[in-house]
């Protein structure tokens, strides 16, 4: 168990929430609910499966993320954890099942209308526009809160382009004041270090004003330091913020530190879901990271119940 | 190197921090470059105001085709087809309906807009190599139509068309529609510029850089993909139209692909993805030549005139020029004029440091 996580759980209580601006949260962030206590579902997985041709990636995943919490997803290399993920963001159609958001079937829903219904998601593999600055990276994540096409843009001065660019360019401050990234707003987002990067991403999926965030791998490749930020960031996000977060990651000790309660994937299949400690003792679970044979998941071309 | 704000130089608002010029300097220079332009008929003779012209014109349509290849990463090698069907759009709307030249050019603008976004369909699908082969497509086709719809291109006689006219102005000479140009230029550019900095403009760019996290924000690739055409279309239709009111003279055989390469070239050279240097890159294209043919002047009657015969194959030696000049940049500077700049204004900037 990793001490840095721990202790930035210790910090979240006592983070500055006066410098974030509440205009910048949803409107439903003013009291976070105790996720420990069944909310209600803000997100809900219904016996999603997910075929490349014979390979199977998910087989009958079924989960609910509950408002205002931190959900997490582990499970060994290849388990469908991203898929999963792509699954909600709408980079992948599920082949079976459905997925659910806010109450909304949104299995068929174009990925690009997901941004505003209120999911907003970071990449495994850093997916920032590298050739445009931080800041240009963090507008585009307002792309859907803005009204000023190429036809009013273009006139800049005139017919209030510039009115709304200012307005949420102060949004998007409070966004960079948060995450500690002011020294590089003018910088080339291909030209800084793999952790800041990460920051930035995290910066734009904030920027689309999500209610649910994905984050896949948010510490992936990343020092102690970088990590405990990074921890307290994800911390503040949903208890300041309010957003319900959804993450994908290895470091168990950030997993179990953070997380309100976690769901593991093997070999496509959900073999656990549960509160940190309770997955932490499964049986299942230990052997799907020790790599030894299983009886939950032995075949994955049969039922594991057959 | 890419912020490099001089020291002492604090913005207070945000308004300050999101003007277009990083500088107070750079906006001056700007505003003393056009009015240095602005002063060159009193300099300058016919022929050297006609290069200015021609830069103009060119480097409004080669800003279009930078809009679609350096800003949205698309392609397209049809770009001169489009710069000729707003040439012959303007002329033809003068001559049939009596509308003013003031307002033919951006009517031809809009009409090259609409037959610029019909062809760009393929682009919402197709990328790379194959999207090439589209806009070649719609390069013969246009071509092809040029040839044969007489009603509206004059056929092979070509169409002869009217100078700009505005409440009883007239710029018939070089003196004159100089500033007709300088005007457009200068709209047309400062549009392209809000444009980058503004959510179309940044969605463009998002297209281009990372297609996948670009959707997952809420933009949608099909309708910017397309747009880019529309856009690009826009500005060489615009382009075509001075062209057109320039010359007076519109001819069918004008706007073939080697004009296309040409538009490419400029971009090329200029820089891809930057506003500036589509117009260094129309000027670089526009001068080249003259510096070849000064180069045979000042050789003619030497030995090597008469051993090469530079005077009858001056012409062979411009395309020549125009080759080399686009490897030299694609192997030495292949972020083009507009990043050499940058260098060399850093490298004041930092003197006598290197970093």
């Amino acid at each position: 168990m990793s001490a840095a996580s721990a202790r930035s759980r210790g910090m979240m209580r006592a983070s500055v929430s006066g410098s974030l601006d509440r205009r910048a949260m949803p409107a439903d962030a003013a009291a976070p609910p105790d996720p420990r206590e069944a909310g209600p579902a803000i997100l809900a997985a219904e016996h999603v499966s997910l075929r490349f041709g014979g390979v199977r990636a998910l087989t009958d995943i079924s989960f609910e993320v509950r408002k205002g919490e931190v959900f997490s997803i582990i499970g060994p290399n290849g388990a469908g954890k991203t898929s999963m993920v792509n699954c909600i963001s709408g980079r992948y159609r599920p082949t079976e099942g459905r997925i659910r958001f806010g109450g909304r079937d949104i299995t068929r829903l174009a990925t690009r209308r997901r941004a505003a219904i209120g999911v907003g998601r970071t990449f495994q593999n850093l997916a920032l526009f590298g050739h445009m600055t931080v800041l240009d990276n963090i507008m585009v994540g307002r792309h859907h809160l803005l009204r000023h096409g190429f036809w009013t843009g273009m006139p800049y001065w005139i017919g209030g382009a510039q009115a709304e660019e200012i307005r949420n360019r102060r949004e998007v401050e409070e966004i960079i004041d948060f995450l500690e990234i002011q020294h590089v707003r003018k910088a080339l987002a291909g030209t800084l270090s793999y952790g800041l990067r990460k920051r930035v991403e995290l910066a734009r999926a904030i920027a689309l004003r999500p209610q649910l965030i994905l984050l896949d791998e948010p510490m992936a490749g990343m020092n102690l330091e970088e990590k405990e930020d990074m921890a307290r960031y994800i911390l503040d996000l949903n208890e300041e913020w309010g957003m319900t977060i959804l993450m994908i990651e290895h470091d168990m000790g950030v997993v179990m530190d953070i997380s309100h309660r976690v769901m593991v994937l093997d070999f496509g299949r959900k073999i656990a879901e549960d509160e940190p400690e309770a997955v932490l003792a499964d049986p299942h679970v230990r052997r799907a990271y020790l790599g030894e044979a299983d009886e939950v998941v032995h075949d994955i071309d049969e039922p594991a119940d057959a | 190197m890419a912020d490099l704000a001089p020291a002492g130089d604090y913005r207070s608002s945000y308004r300050e921090d999101m003007t277009i010029f990083p500088t107070r300097n750079s906006r001056i220079a700007l505003w003393i470059g056009i009015l240095l332009v602005a002063c060159a008929p009193l300099a300058l003779g016919r022929y050297e105001l006609g290069l200015l012209i021609n830069i103009g014109f060119m480097g409004i349509a080669a800003l279009g085709l930078n809009i679609l290849v350096g800003f949205t990463g698309q392609i397209s090698i049809g770009h001169a087809a489009f710069f000729g069907f707003g040439a012959f759009t303007s002329a033809w709307l003068h001559e049939t309906w009596h509308i003013p030249v003031a307002l033919c050019i951006p009517l031809a603008g809009v009409a090259t807009a609409l037959v610029g976004l019909l062809f760009g369909t393929p682009a919402a699908r197709l990328k790379g190599l194959y999207l090439a082969i589209a806009t070649l497509a719609a390069q013969f086709i246009l071509e092809d139509f040029f040839a044969r719809a007489q009603w509206f291109t004059g056929g092979v006689a070509g169409r002869i068309t009217e100078p700009f006219e505005l409440f009883g102005w007239r710029a018939d000479r070089e003196e004159s529609y100089l500033y007709v140009v300088l005007f457009a230029v200068v709209v047309m550019y400062a549009g392209a510029a809000n444009l980058m900095r503004t959510r179309d403009g940044r969605a463009l760019v998002a297209v281009r850089d990372h297609y996948l996290s670009a959707e997952v924000m809420g933009i949608n690739l099909a309708y910017y993909r397309t747009l880019s055409f529309g856009i690009a279309s826009f500005y060489a239709g615009i382009g075509g139209a001075l062209y057109a009111h320039y010359l007076l003279f519109v001819s069918v055989e004008a706007f073939t692909i080697l004009f296309s390469i040409q538009f490419l070239g400029m971009v090329i050279i200029g820089g891809l993805g930057s506003i500036m240097g589509s117009l260094m890159g129309a000027a670089f294209m526009v001068l080249l030549p003259e510096l070849v043919q000064a180069g045979a002047d000042a050789l003619a009657g030497g030995a090597v005139d008469r051993a090469l015969n530079l005077g009858n194959s001056i012409s062979f030696l411009r395309e020549m020029a125009i080759g080399a000049a686009i490897i030299l940049f694609l192997i030495f500077e292949p972020d083009g004029l507009a990043h050499r700049w940058k260098q060399v204004k850093a490298y004041w900037k930092l003197y006598p440091y290197s970093h």
